[in-house]
């Protein structure tokens, strides 16, 4: 008998399928993975060490650049952990404001997440529908901030500035709207004869892989466990909001992609909340303190305190007390945490950040062994990899 | 009992998760099973922090995971205290730092210990698998050796990289730069020459800047 040997297959980094840049090396029995070892670092940026020579201010931006399709919510774990350390409280409608863009983000991603892996899958028009939504709620960043996607909006203390108006109106009026587009995607995939083929029963992760793995968010929901630090470690104004967890039975691609749908549907609701609660409370959108926010530009102009404030503000920033601070939010793709270590200066000490991707994406080999080489891409779909959070 | 409590209880009840109690029955359990080397516990900020021999962390992790429901490790990271005002002289220079979290408790806890250049800390990776590449990250960012690690290789750097990048002393632009050589028709890398610019100046509060 001819001697067999396994064949070797280098995926990426430049494969489309690899969203982003992922090289993964898969060994192959035929069409069967044997081992799957992915190698990234390829979008490795050095961020954690730029964070060490900059202020706390100037550190925002950065975060934006981690997951670049769910901006507001990386920049949210890294404001309420400043929050926390300085010991400084967003006013409420900030924290409303917040949980509102938070939300906005999760739709903004989980949209993203559907059209790449229908795309992936071979369903072109979902992506086209997806986008289509993107494009309102990047609006809405983009009159809040001033800019589409790289946003910085979300600063300690609470927010850069408060909405223009008649924001409230277009996002009343996209919730509203969201419902009925949803269902246009289900429409298209959910009874789909080929999305279930591509979908169920590939990748089954159950409750104990999941833990250990280090799984959260929609990857440890479709396993059926209800976890969600919305609930059970509220921030902000999210045990101010009525929402429910969608939670997975059997674990597998399909169950992700149901919670998913079914995520976007919750977090409208939370939007709509939050609208009808910012409507009737006018009111401050940072804290009453010049040390950790700006003044406003007419003061600065007359007050000679308002300019030195300002001048420090930007120049020197604040300082930081010594300690640290481990600071999580449900992030639309799980657990998205910062670990700051401040020696009581103005710049962070030591910054890590904690990114779902990374430990899901590690998670890759075991999901991938006995499955065929083309299901490798709705694994890597199903787990929602964006790799300027995975590289950092 | 306030009626912010109450729906606080509520919502946890909804999805079968306990309320947030306190964490000291880990610390008081490692501070049996331990006794000594427990060096130091305090409650932080955000959850206990408890400081650990080098030689324990392993079955430390074993211990929490088993006895007391931390299931899941969240991050691993490595913390270089070479720059750190009032760090004791003696004290090991590099910081290894476990988060964990109990899903089932709905709890968190923190767990150091401390490692000097050529010390090996012990992997957890039999404990939880994903602690795997947090290893292989502190690996490659710190070189802090972790011992019986199945397969400690670099992780986020180039293949073939010098130096581990988030160490105090490690330049902030870096030691080579990398550029296309025509008459190799390659990549290749050469020392940078790049000078260091600090714009803003690390500051504390009260102390004299001239």
């Amino acid at each position: 008998m001819a001697e067999i040997k396994n064949y070797t297959l280098n995926f990426g980094p430049q494969h489309p399928h690899a969203h982003g840049v992922l090289r993964l090396v898969l060994e192959l029995d035929g069409e069967v993975v044997e081992k799957a070892d992915p190698h990234i670092g390829l979008l490795h940026r050095g961020t954690e060490k730029l964070f060490e020579y900059k202020t706390y201010l100037q550190n925002v931006p950065y975060f934006d650049r981690f997951d670049y399709v769910s901006m507001m919510a990386n920049e949210h774990a890294y404001a309420l952990g400043v929050e926390k350390m300085l010991g400084i409280e967003a006013p409420e409608r900030a924290q409303y404001i917040r949980t509102m863009f938070a939300e906005l983000t999760r739709i903004l991603n989980h949209c993203m997440w559907l059209g790449a892996v229908a795309l992936d899958i071979g369903a072109m028009t979902v992506f086209l529908y997806c986008f289509r939504e993107r494009e309102d709620i990047f609006d809405f960043y983009e009159e809040v901030s001033g800019a589409r996607m790289h946003a910085a909006y979300f600063r300690p203390g609470g927010v850069s500035k408060d909405m223009p108006d008649g924001l409230l109106e277009k996002i009343k009026s996209f919730t509203e709207r969201f419902p009925g587009l949803v269902a246009e995607y289900e429409a298209l995939l959910t009874e789909n004869r080929i999305w279930k083929q591509r979908n169920v029963d590939i990748a089954v992760v159950d409750k104990e892989a999941a833990l250990d793995w280090g799984f959260t968010g929609p990857m440890i929901r479709g396993s059926g466990i209800a976890w969600d630090l919305r609930k059970t470690q509220p921030y902000d104004a999210y045990d101010k909001v009525d929402f429910e967890i969608p939670v997975g039975v059997t674990g597998d691609c399909y169950d992700r992609y149901l919670v998913r749908v079914e995520e976007m549907l919750e977090a409208n609701k939370i939007i709509a909340q939050c609208v009808a609660w910012l409507e009737n409370h006018p009111g401050p959108v940072k804290v009453d303190d010049y040390k950790f926010t700006s003044p406003k530009r007419a003061e600065m102009k007359g007050d000679m305190e308002a300019l030195i404030h300002h001048f420090k503000y930007f120049q020197e920033g604040y300082h930081v007390p010594k300690g640290e601070v481990y600071q999580a939010v449900e992030h639309p793709k799980g657990e998205f945490a910062v670990y700051i270590v401040s020696d009581g200066s103005n710049k962070p000490y030591r910054m890590k950040v904690r990114a779902p991707g990374f430990a899901h994406i590690e998670a890759l080999d075991y999901m991938c062994r006995g499955h065929m080489v083309a299901d490798v891409v709705a694994i890597l779909g199903t787990q929602d990899i964006v790799f300027g959070e995975v590289d950092r | 009992m306030s009626d912010e409590t109450m729906t606080k209880e509520k919502l946890q009840d909804d999805i079968g998760v306990a309320a947030v109690s306190d964490g000291n029955a880990a610390i008081a359990g490692l501070r049996a099973k331990f006794g000594a080397q427990v060096l130091e516990s305090h409650e932080g900020l955000d959850c206990p922090v408890v400081t650990l021999a080098r030689e324990c962390i392993a079955d430390a992790c074993h211990y929490l995971k088993n006895e007391h429901a931390f299931e899941q490790v969240m991050d691993i990271c490595g913390v270089d205290m070479l720059e750190m005002p009032d760090w004791p002289q003696e004290s090991p220079r590099f910081e290894v730092v476990y988060n964990l979290l109990s899903v089932a408790q709905n709890k968190r806890i923190r767990l150091k210990v401390g490692a000097n250049q050529r010390d090996l800390v012990d992997s957890v990776t039999e404990v939880w698998s994903t602690a795997n590449w947090f290893e292989r990250e502190a690996f490659d960012m710190y070189g802090i050796i972790f011992n019986h690690h199945p397969d400690l290789r670099r992780l986020l750097t180039d293949y073939g990289f010098e130096g581990h990048p988030l160490r105090k002393d490690f330049p902030l632009t870096g030691r080579v730069e990398m550029f296309f050589d025509e008459a190799q028709w390659r990549c290749v890398y050469r020392p940078n020459a790049l000078e260091e610019r600090v714009l803003i100046d690390r500051t504390w509060p009260g102390v004299d800047r001239g």
